[in-house]
């Protein structure tokens, strides 16, 4: 013990980590990703494959009709044909493409109306805030699934008006949270620093808080892109959604829903309107299977010990 | 002082911890030996990360998460605790072993009133009934002198203020009669003037009661008010350890004589004509409860004035009034003779460029998400628009003028230690290239070794820019270490402005006295005096 005034501040931390590029640390972090992790990416991984490489997959057009309606599960078709003898099989493959694409263009929509709106909120917390605030919970006072209804029955239920609509339906869920964790970090030092520094509200709603909120961000943007997976297809089931021809998963549940009672006299057929609603929960159960280990790596909440 | 019984109570022997960081084990405390008898007080001394508070609780046979003890011996009066099971530790934590922690504020359930918690682990242990229990703590509260002993437990913990909360605590770990309590930095967060009453209430109500206790604190003037004997720690080593009295007249080993150094930091007061910053007459509200009361300072050109006072005196409004954060309601900031806009929208980008600020918490003025090199370069950026190469070179030059290097530029905040952050927060704040830097509380949060490398850098960095520093802090030791003007602040007004000399010497207004007189001194002998002058 005899150095005593001799402090240096580099010194201070001794043994330094060493550095990783991104790459490294990704493949680290997957590594050490449990099953369930694995498997969601695996499930949506498969279906992204699907929706971009449709038209090559598909044996048959999307809207290609055969001369027989309700064909049996063979060789040509198989898994046979729908109630105007489409191809069953083809309008499955391109209806991940039509109603992923779908759901994704909503969900990102949602949250660069919510998300921006919820970190404008945060950041001024005067009147702007009231005034939001009080505006999404008049939204959210109104069951979204009679709401979105209701507005498509009076806009019409083209693609563009359904990703609108339910888009700023969500977006109120999206917002609701945005403010919640943007308030606890837009009172840090860090914020009032860039203020100080005469930073415009760009880059302290991008640079300072957004990176610091994507956590909680990224997993809700999983779960809101099921949400709305679901309602698109409930909202198709419903006849109002994604309108034929385009195909889509609601839809044909809905289409060949009758199939269903002929289980007595053929059982492959009568699975037919099962497969959609099938592909439906497993991308359900994919995503969220990604986003509880997003959520546990990202939370510090862990489940071992 | 240490009881005629002189019957060992606590007996560490070898003592290791590790900490699991890194992926690996890495020891915390690496083999100490300690002696507890019935009644004496022990302080435990050193820097942060010397392994005190894991000492302390390793005392009660506690290892945090992510601890564990790897080896030796911890006998309590008799008991093994490293052996002990799980249940059976239970029983003795919070009746036999209590426990007090640094921030009382966060330690206590908001949804619960003071007294239900108080006895909670008293009543649970089933030593008193609920109402004996009650009465009991009434009469602790009273011995801690804590105002309305009969009714302040039925208040909420948000309720009374910081230093009351602190004294609740220590009722709360007294009142099951443990034989042992251990202070985790019980007065650390609290202002000089509030010490004094918490030190006092604790010190004898340990007396009273015939408690051994461990107190740790970073803090030599405090222990020594408290301890009977002294331990001083660096690194998870004992450094050496010695009777209060002995260790302060004679430390016999030179970090130990290094710690009480710190404190004769000096610097020369010098005045000037030329002032930079001046603020006049200012009044300014939070709503409408008013903060500021005819505020008038005066900031000499490549001066450090230092504002003084305890929270709430209004010391950080003023700071947030320059900076154009709270708006003044009458009055007038100047700055290089010129109106500084109240607003601070309404400011230029070169005015703000101009006055520049440093936080207490290092930790929260700095991104985590960005890297060190993000965040000194990115007022280079916005400020004197260099980008790319030469923003890089000029992060590496102000690294180097911060004592830091090259290798720090990719680091993230949570990368560095206390005194390393507060470093960049300089070195950010240099990046502007600033006349004034308004420094907040900005060394309160550090050890007193690092504190001193802080004040050190920040008078050198005055004598090479000629910086003046607005520079806020309750503690009057780094007052009298870097000030060439002081002024002291009480409840929104200015109780007295001059020069370092004048302030610290008679005649005081009685606020000053008040609170030079509540700095604690190497003087085993100093709370008792200070009590008897009080009364």
């Amino acid at each position: 013990m005899t150095e005593t005034s001799s402090y240096s501040a580099a010194a201070e931390v001794g043994n330094v980590r060493i550095r990783r590029t991104r790459t490294q640390r990704i493949w680290m972090e997957l590594k050490k990703a449990p099953i369930s992790a694995w498997i969601g990416m695996i499930i949506v991984l498969f279906y992204a494959i699907l929706s971009i490489f449709a038209p090559l997959i598909a044996p048959y057009g999307e809207a290609e009709i055969f001369a027989i309606p309700f064909a049996q599960w063979d060789s040509t078709h198989l898994l046979g044909t729908d109630q105007i003898g489409r191809d069953v099989l083809s309008r499955l493959i391109f209806g991940a493409r039509n109603t992923i694409g779908i759901a994704l263009a909503t969900t990102v929509l949602a949250f660069l109306i919510g998300g921006g709106l919820g970190l404008i909120a945060a950041i001024n917390r005067n009147w702007v805030d009231q005034l939001i605030s009080r505006g999404v919970d008049v939204l959210m006072a109104i069951p979204s699934l009679i709401f979105a209804l209701m507005l498509l029955s009076i806009f019409g239920s083209s693609a563009g008006s359904l990703i609108i609509i339910i888009a700023v339906i969500d977006s109120t869920r999206v917002f609701r949270l945005t403010r919640a964790v943007a308030v606890n970090v837009a009172v840090m030092d860090y914020v009032e620093a860039a203020t100080l520094r005469g930073e415009g509200l760009g880059w302290v709603m991008r640079r300072e808080i957004l990176p610091n909120i994507m956590p909680p961000l990224v997993a809700e943007f999983g779960l809101r892109f099921c949400f709305v997976f679901l309602t698109i297809a409930s909202l198709s089931f419903l006849g109002v959604g994604i309108q034929p021809p385009t195909a889509d998963w609601g839809s044909m549940v809905r289409e060949t829903a009758q199939l269903i009672q002929f289980a007595r006299f053929d059982m492959k057929a009568a699975m037919t309107p099962l497969i959609p609603a099938a592909a439906i929960a497993l991308i359900t159960v994919g995503i969220n299977f990604l986003v509880d280990w997003f959520l546990q790596k990202s939370s510090g909440l862990h489940d071992e010990q | 002082m240490s009881s005629e019984r002189s019957d060992i109570l606590l007996e560490i022997r070898g003592l290791k911890v590790e900490g699991f960081t890194d992926e690996k084990w890495n020891p915390i405390i690496k083999g100490i030996d300690l002696t507890l008898r019935r009644g004496e007080v022990m302080g435990l001394i050193g820097e942060s990360g010397a392994g005190k508070s894991t000492l302390g609780l390793a005392a009660m046979g506690f290892a945090k998460d992510g601890c564990r003890i790897s080896g030796g011996s911890i006998m309590f009066d008799g008991i093994d605790l490293i052996a002990a099971s799980e249940t059976e530790k239970r029983t003795l934590w919070g009746s036999r072993l209590t426990y007090v922690a640094q921030s009382a504020a966060a330690s206590f359930n908001p949804a619960h009133r003071l007294i239900d918690q108080t006895v909670a682990s008293t009543v649970r242990q089933g030593l008193r009934s609920q109402s004996d229990a009650v009465e009991d703590a009434k009469q602790l509260y009273e011995a801690l002198s804590l105002p309305n002993p009969d009714t302040i437990g039925d208040r909420y913990p948000h309720q009374v203020s910081g230093g009351q909360l602190q004294r609740v605590m220590t009722a709360m770990a007294m009142s099951p009669r443990p034989d042992l309590i251990v202070f985790d930095e019980p007065t650390t967060a609290l202002d000089v003037t509030t010490q004094v009453d918490v030190l006092l209430a604790m010190r004898k109500a340990v007396k009273e009661f015939n408690t051994a206790a461990i107190y740790i604190t970073h803090d030599l003037a405090v222990v020594a008010q408290m301890a009977d004997v002294i331990k001083v720690l660096r690194y998870g080593d004992e450094v050496e350890q010695a009777e209060t009295r002995e260790m302060l007249t004679n430390p016999k080993e030179d970090y130990t004589r290094s710690l009480w150094s710190v404190r004769m930091l000096g610097k020369k007061p010098e005045s000037s004509d030329d002032i930079v910053l001046n603020i006049e007459n200012v009044d300014a509200a939070y709503g409408t409860l008013k903060v500021l009361e005819n505020v008038s300072i005066r900031l000499p050109r490549g001066k450090t004035v230092s504002i003084v006072g305890e929270s709430g005196s209004g010391k950080s409004t003023t700071a947030r009034v320059v900076t154009g954060l709270l708006p003044p309601l009458t009055g007038r900031v100047s700055f290089n003779g010129g109106d500084l806009p109240a607003k601070l929208k309404n400011r230029t980008k070169d005015q703000l460029r101009r006055i520049q600020m440093i936080y207490q918490m290092a930790d929260t003025a700095m991104n985590p998400r960005q890297s060190v090199g993000e965040i000194i370069g990115r007022p280079l950026e916005f400020y004197h628009g260099l980008s790319g190469a030469a923003n890089e070179k000029r992060v590496i030059e102000l690294l180097e003028q911060i004592d830091l290097s090259e290798a720090f530029f990719d680091r993230r905040p949570s990368e560095l230690s206390g005194g390393q952050k507060q470093r960049v927060c300089i070195a950010r704040a240099l990046a502007a290239d600033p006349e004034v830097i308004i420094c907040d509380e900005v060394t309160s949060a550090l050890d007193q070794i690092v504190q001193e490398g802080i004040l050190q850098l920040l008078m050198r960095l005055q004598a090479e820019n000629g910086i003046s520093y607005l520079f806020i802090t309750h503690d009057i030791a780094t007052v009298a270490a870097i000030s060439d003007e002081i002024v002291v602040m009480n409840k929104g007004k200015v109780v007295e402005q001059g020069s370092k000399d004048q302030v610290m010497s008679p005649p005081y207004p009685d606020y000053t006295k008040l609170l030079l007189s509540s700095v604690p001194e190497m003087d085993p002998d100093w709370l008792t005096r200070i009590a008897a002058e009080r009364v």
